[in-house]
């Protein structure tokens, strides 16, 4: 354990602390852990903030290298100044005071509500010109709709009808075990019919075009929008609504229903292999026993959820599409933002429907 | 003649334009210079009516574009052409339909007529014959050549670029370079172009402004340009590292 000795020179200042240092620094070069460093303020008169500063710099490097300091001679103004121009990390904790459960309520409820109001305004505008559009053939795009039709719809076909067919097949079979107990195996044939009819069909239908062709929509608008293509459109004078989204809508509106009838029929069939096969029912019986308990109560069921599911799959893919910022990773974010708030919608509006028609007859 | 009057725009917390008071005389080619993200492009979509200002207005031959309704918006819209940074050509046409669109949607030519339009329009941006392609076969410069031929086929009294050399090899950046310059010439168009290529401002440029900041803080030709006492502009046309700008993100 040695002991160093180094004298401080007469001013310590702005001018030459950065020289003083490194000398400082040169002298306790070979010191080693435990080594004491007596540093002789005897002669210092003239100090500033750079100076003190230096001195600070040079204390934690000390604690670093775990040396012992010791200031020795030092006159009260020299010490009055250190005090002075002492650097003290910040001693209060306090932070920003947090938003309160309250703020952030309100908050998120402005948020919502501006939401709301954006899609409300998207929706009325898509239907403002799908309405306007359909009398006005300049607005309208040869052949659009048929092809949008083909995308959603045609392509669609083998793996609505595969689904639906399990759909149906699985359903049989689950409530065969059951109804078999009780001798009631023709009642399959109506549980079957009204579940697909009224139910699975359009609710599964609508959830695998939401997979389909609501991510294809949203993620084809929402490259567009990243890519500038829906300004150029505006720059040329063309509405991109009713020139995108009006064709998009009225393919839904065509093909989700067609779809739903597909899978009803297919389900129907899935429950009545079923019904020939392990229940032992003829297949005239099962076809006179679906078309007995389908009243047009169901028809019209349908046809109002599909049509509803459409619309919904198209807002939400326009919505979320419209949205995107950014670059591929914005397009991937809406899309699925947008599968997940279409197929959520869809199976909201399913509930309320289904709550709907069940206490009300419809009069149309 | 579009003026522009005490312009005002701010996404959220950040100010983009504080204040730009702009006149784009007819015939002239304008030449908007400044560092990215100082509000070039902004500034053009505001010309355009794409984005609203928060203060401020704008006047093209004299019309207010913000009163104006739908309706007289796309008359408006029709006199400008706008090419992209990225050209923004619709992928799923051929190069002839994207050329074509403007004139299919407000127009009531015939097909040939369109046709003819369109070959026209390819002529004079040097790409004949490529009607057939997809956008997707088309190389960077290729693409800002189309999107310059959807720009002009409507024969626009505006044309706006939006850094149209951007991202091209120095050859074909010139080519566009002297394409801006023939167009402008040939159809009497009055051009603005936004860009932060040196080179292309000397050889466009009838007029040089410089935004900076929100603000414009050069106002003249380009050998004003290059005698300017302003800090900032000779740190940008000299493109120095040392200067009032530092090369770090700024938060303003």
């Amino acid at each position: 354990m040695s002991e160093y000795h180094l004298l401080l020179p007469e001013q310590l200042t702005l001018s030459n602390v950065a020289e003083e240092y490194a000398l400082l620094r040169q002298d306790i070069r070979k010191a080693r852990n435990g080594d004491t460093i007596i540093l002789d303020c005897g002669r210092l008169h003239l100090l500033d903030s750079a100076g003190v500063a230096m001195l600070d710099q040079f204390n934690s490097l000390c604690q670093q290298r775990e040396l012992r300091l010791i200031e020795e001679h030092c006159s009260a103004d020299i010490g009055k100044i250190k005090e002075l121009f002492h650097f003290s990390a910040p001693t209060s904790k306090k932070h920003a005071p947090r938003p309160s459960f309250f703020e952030r309520l309100g908050q998120r409820g402005y948020a919502l509500l501006g939401h709301l109001s954006e899609g409300l305004f998207l929706i009325s505008n898509i239907f403002y010109w799908a309405i306007v559009s359909f009398f006005n053939k300049r607005l309208r795009r040869q052949g659009e709709v048929i092809r949008q039709s083909l995308q959603i719809g045609l392509n669609a076909l083998p793996i609505i009808g595969l689904i639906a067919f399990l759909i149906g097949f699985i359903l049989a079979l689950q409530s065969a075990v059951q109804l078999r107990q009780f001798g009631a195996n023709i009642y399959v044939a109506d549980l079957v019919a009204v579940a697909m009819v009224s139910e699975m069909g359009p609710l599964i239908t609508a959830i695998m075009v939401a997979g389909r062709s609501g991510s294809s929509i949203a993620a084809e608008i929402a490259t567009m929008k990243v890519s500038e293509e829906l300004d150029a459109l505006q720059v040329m004078g063309i509405d991109p609504l009713p020139y995108l989204m009006v064709p998009k809508f009225y393919a839904l509106l065509l093909t989700l229903p067609l779809l739903t009838v597909l899978a009803n029929v297919i389900g129907i069939l899935g429950g009545m292999i079923i019904g020939v096969t392990y229940l032992n029912i003829e297949i005239i019986p099962f076809y006179h026993e679906v078309i007995s308990v389908l009243r047009y109560k169901d028809i019209m069921i349908f046809l109002v959820k599909s049509i509803t599911f459409s619309a919904i799959i198209l807002f939400t893919a326009a919505y979320f599409g419209l949205k995107a910022e950014g670059g591929a990773e914005g397009v991937g974010r809406v899309t699925t933002s947008a599968v997940v708030a279409s197929i959520f919608w869809v199976i909201v509006a399913d509930s309320i429907l289904g709550l709907i028609f069940y206490f009300v007859e419809p009069v149309f | 003649m579009i003026k522009i009057h005490n312009l005002h725009k701010s996404f959220d917390e950040k100010v983009v334009l504080r204040g730009v008071d702009l006149d784009v005389f007819d015939g002239e080619r304008l030449v908007i210079i400044g560092r990215s993200g100082c509000g070039k492009s902004v500034l053009l979509k505001h010309i355009l009516n794409l984005m609203q200002p928060d203060k401020g207005y704008i006047l093209v031959d004299n019309i207010a574009i913000r009163k104006v309704g739908q309706k007289d918006l796309f008359f408006l819209r029709k006199q400008f052409g706008f090419l992209f940074q990225g050209a923004a050509l619709f992928d799923s046409m051929s190069v002839a339909e994207n050329v074509a669109l403007p004139l299919v949607e407000h127009t009531d030519l015939s097909p040939a007529e369109i046709e003819r339009k369109v070959a026209e329009k390819l002529e004079l941006v040097g790409l004949p014959g490529t009607q057939d392609l997809r956008p997707a076969e088309l190389s960077g410069g290729m693409k800002k050549r189309i999107g310059l031929a959807r720009a002009i086929v409507m024969d626009p009294k505006y044309v706006l670029y939006d850094e149209p050399t951007t991202g091209l090899d120095p050859i074909m950046a010139a080519s566009i370079d002297k394409l801006i310059i023939d167009l402008s010439n040939q159809l009497k168009l009055t051009s603005i172009v936004v860009t932060h290529d040196m080179q292309s401002v000397e050889k466009v440029a009838t007029r040089v402004v410089m935004l900076h900041v929100g603000k414009i803080i050069f106002n003249g030709d380009v050998q004003a340009l290059h005698q300017s006492d302003n800090a900032v502009v000779n740190q940008f046309v000299s493109g120095s590292i040392e200067g009032p700008i530092q090369p770090k993100p700024v938060k303003y």
